[in-house]
């Protein structure tokens, strides 16, 4: 065997890659960890300073794509079904932040077990036509050590025994919950009284200082900002302790356009440093953590022909119900969300009559988060211009005001709904762009239209004057924006119906390992951060041992 | 001093802003000079580094070093993208890798054109005729116009917090943050 470069190449610096990093390392590995974005996270010379580039800035992260990808320079493409054509859609395509930590710094920090029913979703609710529903081949207590332990090391504040839905801990959480947001009280009180039970959102947000970084502070511009006194357990703290063993070197601005395979064993990745010349790196394996739709794209760029890759796409199909509170509830003073309630994430006797009538044999919904919009440019953006606009400012019926829920609810996988590649939009280096072909599944749009009302009526227990739903993607815009992407690369015992093993190697080349939410067989109707970090504690431990390939 | 707009083109610009988010009881547009983020936009490559990401952590307005006003640097592909964005492709084969793309300096040299030399000293109800007929410029336009009334100051709008101050928004709160009874309580 000739000289490797390095024991592992991981692609992408997200939670997922920097578990992987950080397990590996800790094994005595050596890696490199590959990132398009850039780096605003760590200091790469001195591992123990953080960088200093996030802030409170509107026009930067919201505006200007400070956190990428820029969409003119890495643009997606969209359409609904093949019909469509080629697309009907070029640019943002539910893009998740492409930066070292990958959509860690972006995030709010809801980090949310799975229940154990997400894990045998066939066996235990059965097939749904037209989904490919399936069993994970790990269940529940197979990763509830990797789910305490991802907790342990990004930093999760919660109290355990709040939601009686939960599934059960082997111990508590790491932190206490933080202080509890002034609107999110006032539902919680109305969802209590609906016979609905609101808890502390698990949260990767410190509430004391932990793992020497401080406490929140509450400054209100969390979700889709970066912390600037990193409170948030985005992936600094797993990348911080790669970094410091010696054994990882980080590389920002550098994009991997092929995984070199030959005789069914990857050799190593042909990239693209900053300097944009091509050149090639070899390791011992090779780990994707590039993210549910980055990850098959580059499988399918590197030539696998699997046929379920970028197959069985997931989102969150997003059900918002905002209402109009008389009170000023302040949404931009905390931590963007601090209360949640998981009981449309299981089915009662009235749920499943009206999924029958529905036509459905069930419905899952999803973790439903107590929340409202914060920003004033947002708000302004929506405003009439002229003579009305400073009055609507003044009363601020959206920022000071509008208040409510957003359901996460369960995406079914659908073989029809998939990433591949784009047959002519390119990217700035000139590879094919990421196609989305997608559209819900009835099974979502009948849960969101069952609990929308629900949620509705609990707005108006808490005193709205008005309350509307929105389900996204819905007709007006088809394009999915829930930032929750899974499914592309799905784990399974059968290589014929999944593209990995159950260690999330890859079934046709198994030096290669997907290491994000590509793996997940079904979605939950909960975000995939803390399960993602919990399969590659898991699959990372696994192949620790096996460092010579 | 304009950056990248002609005089005229400043005046027409400011009139527009004028009517989009009016002056009353409060300051509008004017006073909170959005005029010069739009101008500073649209000229940012002229100052190094360019004035599209403000520093961080800190503005300075809650403690800490104002670090806003340095800007970051950008990599090669960013200053790609908001040159492309900005100044359009202009035929340059490495801004064209999907076709061509209408910079932002083209589309308010064209859309002031057809407002009219004339807009500044026009009449508010012509105005507003001449806005509502070119829709998709005045979209444009007013999104910005948000944009340089409630974003940080440093972008060369929102004046001294003119924005921020009649909404009662605080702007941008680190290091200070707010207490858990700003938090919990009404």
């Amino acid at each position: 065997m000739t000289a490797r470069d390095f024991d592992a190449i991981i692609v992408g610096s997200g939670p997922g890659g920097s578990t992987a990093a950080d397990v590996l390392t800790a094994a005595g590995w050596s890696v490199v960890v590959f990132e398009k974005g850039r780096n605003h996270l760590i200091d790469t010379g001195d591992p123990t300073r953080l960088s200093t580039d996030f802030s409170n800035d509107e026009i930067k992260f919201m505006i200007r794509h400070f956190l990428g990808p820029d969409p003119l320079l890495e643009p997606r493409t969209f359409r609904r079904e093949e019909s469509d054509g080629d697309r009907t859609h070029v640019g943002e395509v539910n893009n998740v932040a492409s930066t070292v930590g990958g959509g860690g710094p972006h995030a709010d920090g809801k980090v949310p077990r799975f229940r154990e029913d997400d894990f045998r979703m066939l066996s235990e609710w059965g097939p749904v036509e037209g989904a490919s529903v399936a069993d994970w081949p790990i269940g529940y207590e197979d990763l509830e050590p990797a789910y305490a332990e991802a907790e342990r090391l990004i930093g999760v504040a919660g109290e355990a025994g709040a939601n009686p839905f939960a599934a059960p801990r082997s111990g508590p959480y790491p932190m206490p919950p933080g202080p509890p947001m002034y609107g999110a009280l006032i539902t919680s009180d109305a969802a209590e009284r609906h016979g609905w039970h609101p808890y502390p959102a698990p949260t990767a947000v410190n509430s004391v200082p932990y793992d020497d970084r401080p406490a929140c502070n509450n400054c209100g511009f969390c979700a889709f900002f970066g912390c600037p006194i990193h409170a948030k357990g985005d992936p600094v703290a797993s990348l911080r302790r790669a970094l410091l063993t010696g054994r990882a070197e980080l590389r920002p601005e550098t994009f991997v356009s092929r995984i070199m395979v030959r005789d069914g064993r990857a050799t190593g990745v042909e990239y693209r440093g900053p300097d944009g010349q091509a050149r090639t790196e070899t390791a011992g394996h090779v780990i994707v953590a590039a993210g549910g739709m980055e990850t098959p794209r580059l499988l399918l760029l590197s030539g696998l022909e699997h046929p379920m890759i970028g197959r069985n796409l997931m989102f969150h199909l997003q059900t918002y119900v905002m209402g109009a509170l008389p009170v000023r509830v302040h949404g931009h003073k905390g931590r963007s969300v601090t209360h949640v309630h998981d009981d449309f994430v299981v089915p009662d006797a009235a749920s499943l009559a009206a999924a029958r009538e529905a036509g459905l044999p069930w419905f899952k919904g999803g973790m439903v988060e107590h929340a409202g919009p914060a920003h004033p440019i947002l708000e302004a953006k929506l405003a009439p211009w002229g003579p009305g606009h400073k009055d609507a400012m003044r009363r601020s019926q959206m920022r000071e005001h509008l208040w409510g829920f957003c359901m996460q609810g369960e995406d079914l996988p659908q073989p029809s709904n998939r990433v591949d590649l784009d047959p002519s939009v390119r990217d700035v280096r000139g590879v094919p762009a990421l196609r989305v072909t997608y559209r819900p599944h009835a099974h979502e749009q009948a849960a969101s239209a069952y609990y929308g009302p629900m949620m509705e009526d609990c707005l108006r227990t808490a005193g709205a004057e008005w309350a509307l739903t929105y389900a996204a993607p819905g007709a007006f815009d088809p394009v999915p924006m829930s930032r929750h992407v899974a499914g592309t690369a799905r784990m399974g015992t059968d290589p014929a119906h999944s593209v990995c093993d159950p260690w999330g190697r890859l079934h046709d080349v198994p030096n290669v390992v997907v290491a994000d939410s590509s793996l997940f067989p079904t979605g939950a109707g909960y975000g995939p951060t803390l399960t993602l970090v919990a399969l590659a504690i898991r699959n990372m431990g696994a192949l620790a041992p096996h460092r010579g390939g | 001093m304009a950056v990248w707009l002609t005089d005229g083109q400043y005046r027409i610009v400011q009139a527009v802003c004028a009517r989009l988010i009016p002056t009353d009881q409060d300051p509008g547009a004017t006073e909170a000079g959005v005029v010069d983020y739009i101008d500073g936009l649209l000229g940012a490559f002229s100052f190094d580094p360019p004035r599209i990401w403000a520093g961080g952590p800190f503005s300075g307005r809650t403690g800490g070093d104002g670090a806003f006003a340095s800007f970051h640097r950008l990599g090669p592909l960013d200053e790609l993208a908001w040159r492309t964005r900005i100044e359009g492709s202009r035929g340059l084969p490495e801004r064209e890798w999907n076709g061509p793309v209408r910079g932002l300096q083209e589309i308010y040299a064209e859309g002031l054109d057809r407002l009219g030399a004339d807009f500044a000293d026009a009449g508010g109800d012509e105005q507003d005729r001449r806005l509502r007929a070119d829709e998709e410029f005045t979209r444009q336009v007013y999104g910005h116009a948000c944009e340089g009334m409630y974003g940080a100051p440093e972008y060369g709008g929102n004046r001294a917090g003119l924005g921020w101050a009649y909404i009662g928004f605080e702007g941008d709160v680190q290091p200070r943050g707010y207490s858990d009874e700003e938090v919990s309580g009404p």
